[in-house]
């Protein structure tokens, strides 16, 4: 594999070079935390961060986005008839991506990229990204990728990988959008032959580093009733508050609401976030919600991404272990302790009082 | 404008239709049935459907509503969907005039089975309003072309009274056919003329569907109350679960799947569903 080798003092240069092609996006600080924004000319990705607040997922899919504009105003020809919004699908670019939140990308393509139906929203706007990815040298406490599907290396998902080494980005070439992506930053020169070892001694550190750790292999196997009877829903979903704050923060949850937003004589249909931690979610026009407790809405979170989408896809677990919804949850529901006991629940074994 | 990108069919954009005639069903006038013609001639070819789909109606400017179609495929030029004022946009649908614009949105999810069912007895339970994909059903079965590949055909359809039973000319067109042996009742009536049953649809089932057998297969569509009380008659008259043949309802919005809030487990009941057996219902979790 290609390795170029990026100098730190050309790398504001480069970086003004990708904006005259490509939409850049990177993280930012703003008060405490970190967060994925589009930069303005000449602004740089502040690569010193652990990891952002909010995952990048917004990057590829906006929290809200028209689809479609209309009139209602019965003087115009076409009016009550929706047409597509404009949109701007040119290359863009998002520098700095952590590898889990790059392997993110690839889960949630399964939902919206289907033999079926095809988002054209979320595909276009994926196709246009070229990920620059950013290894971790120092994961978090809450870290669990590599038990996860992912590692603080991993390439999947990602068109570049950047490994900080001191005075310079070792940027590994995994796609040829990330090459045309260096070339149109200039960076070219390519790495010394010692880059290889220098990258993996430093993914061997980071590796060592990650502490916890998720267990799924026996979740495929459990009977999908047993789980979600299992009694430690009640124990799971005591504290939660249903704020939503794991669904917004998650970089695999896409859950969406479609709304229709008028002003005056004309208006647009968008598509905001949604998620499943709120009663709305799931209401019937009735009254009837066949989620209308906040255990069956926590159980559905993790039922989702730890069951129904591990059956699904035979492709492992609908999480990349990022830890975010971990260290922002103001009730400390932890997903890595949910995951554990999902994968070690057996029904007969359960000394709980039968109800 | 759309810059840069693939091309790829939006499968969030509707058939622009115009509505053509309403009519009300119902004595409580909650009920209108909605007959649309496409205002692009392409449209009706491209939205070819099946008995047992649904489509989103869009209604500009207050959003959509999944809804089953009520006309069949064997009946052109035209598609028909009857309307319970519940919500936002059925409430605003139901104040609408012959000639509004709209749109369509589908046909979304599978169907009942009609390659299982070919060949087969069938018997349709339905209850209340939930009658407009039987209907669509029924009016496909009876199809010339259609009526020979089906045995025989039951119907078992209860509403609160008389005044409350949906498409009451073509239930009466259809008691005088005898390729197709109609079971109508109300749950009362003050009509001393009346001439069909009198009784709730579980009660009307086990007294008139025939009993199970490898060939006879049961749809049912109904409310809550009838499912659960219909159920144990068909389990009494010997129907395995895989011959129950169940027509979901969830919230939804995309309609395809993908925005995640009408799950029965790892099935959507947009895109798997909304026609489930009993026996596939019976290994998912009950969130509907």
């Amino acid at each position: 594999m290609k390795v170029i080798k990026i100098d730190k003092k050309d790398w504001a240069g480069g970086i003004e070079k990708i904006q005259s092609s490509y939409r850049l996006y990177g993280p930012v600080k703003s008060d405490a935390f970190h967060d994925f924004k589009a930069l303005e000319k000449g602004e740089l990705p502040d690569l010193n961060f652990s990891n952002t607040r909010v995952s990048p997922k917004s990057v590829v899919y906006p929290q809200s986005e028209v689809m479609f504009e209309y009139s209602l105003d019965e003087k115009d020809a076409e009016h009550h008839i929706l047409k597509d919004a404009a949109k701007d699908y040119s290359p863009k670019a998002v520098l700095g991506i952590r590898p889990c939140d790059a392997a993110s990308f690839l889960l949630v393509k399964r939902n919206f990229d289907t033999p079926e139906y095809k988002d054209p929203y979320w595909i276009k706007s994926y196709e246009a990204t070229t990920f620059v990815g950013y290894a971790c040298n120092n994961p978090c406490a809450t870290c669990f990728c590599t038990t996860a599907g992912s590692g603080p290396f991993n390439e999947e998902g990602l068109d570049v990988l950047l490994v900080d080494e001191g005075d310079c980005y070792y940027a590994k070439v995994i796609t040829s959008k990330g090459e045309s992506l260096l070339n149109a930053a200039g960076w070219k020169t390519g790495a010394d032959g010692g880059a290889p070892d220098k990258i993996a001694a430093l993914e061997k550190e980071a590796g060592s580093r990650i502490a916890s750790s998720v267990t799924t292999g026996r979740l495929k196997d459990k009977k999908t009733t047993e789980l979600y009877e299992a009694p430690f829903w009640e124990d799971v979903s005591f504290a939660c508050i249903n704020c939503g704050t794991c669904t917004y923060l998650c970089p695999t949850c896409w859950c969406f609401d479609i709304q229709d937003e008028n002003s005056g004589c004309s208006g647009v249909r968008m598509r905001n976030w949604d998620s499943c931690m709120f009663p709305l979610f799931t209401i019937h026009g009735t009254g009837h919600n066949p989620r209308g407790t906040k255990l069956q809405r926590v159980r559905q979170r993790f039922m989702h991404k730890l069951k129904y989408y591990v059956d699904k896809y035979d492709n492992g677990i609908q999480c990349v272990g990022c830890g975010r919804c971990i260290r922002s949850c103001p009730v400390n529901i932890d997903i890595r302790k949910v995951c554990d006991m999902m994968n070690s629940y057996d029904p007969k074994a359960c000394a709980c009082p039968a109800k | 404008m759309i810059k840069g990108g693939i091309k790829v069919l939006n499968p969030y954009m509707p058939y622009p239709v115009r509505i053509d005639e309403i009519i009300t069903e119902t004595e409580d006038r909650n009920l209108k049935t909605f007959k649309f013609v496409f205002l692009n001639p392409g449209d009706e070819e491209k939205f070819s459907y099946r008995a047992g789909q649904f489509a989103e109606l869009s209604v500009t400017g207050k959003g959509e509503i999944p809804i089953g179609i009520a006309s069949s495929p064997t009946e052109k030029g035209f598609v028909k969907f009857t309307v319970n004022k519940v919500g936002l946009v059925s409430s605003y649908l139901h104040s609408m005039k012959v000639g509004d614009i709209m749109g369509i949105r589908g046909p979304l999810g599978n169907s009942y089975p009609w390659d299982t069912l070919e060949g087969k007895n069938v018997v349709i339970i339905g209850g209340g309003f939930a009658f407009t994909t039987l209907r669509s059903s029924i009016i496909f079965m009876l199809d010339p072309a259609n009526r020979k590949k089906f045995k025989n055909i039951n119907v078992i359809y209860g509403a609160r009274s008389p005044g409350m039973l949906l498409y009451r000319d073509e239930l009466a067109a259809w008691e005088k056919r005898d390729d197709i042996n109609m079971h109508i009742t109300v749950d009362a009536v003050n009509d001393p003329d009346w001439k069909y049953n009198v009784g709730f649809v579980p009660a009307i089932t086990e007294k008139k569907a025939p009993s199970a057998d490898a060939d006879t297969y049961a749809i049912i569509c109904g409310p809550p109350i009838m499912i659960k009380f219909t159920q144990p008659v068909l389990d009494k008259l010997g129907y395995g679960h895989d011959q129950i043949i169940m027509s979901l309802e969830n919230r939804m919005k995309c309609g395809i799947g993908m925005c995640g809030r009408c799950n029965i487990g790892k099935e959507f009941v947009c895109k798997d569903g909304p026609v489930f057996t009993l026996a596939q219902l019976n290994a998912t979790p009950r969130e509907y």
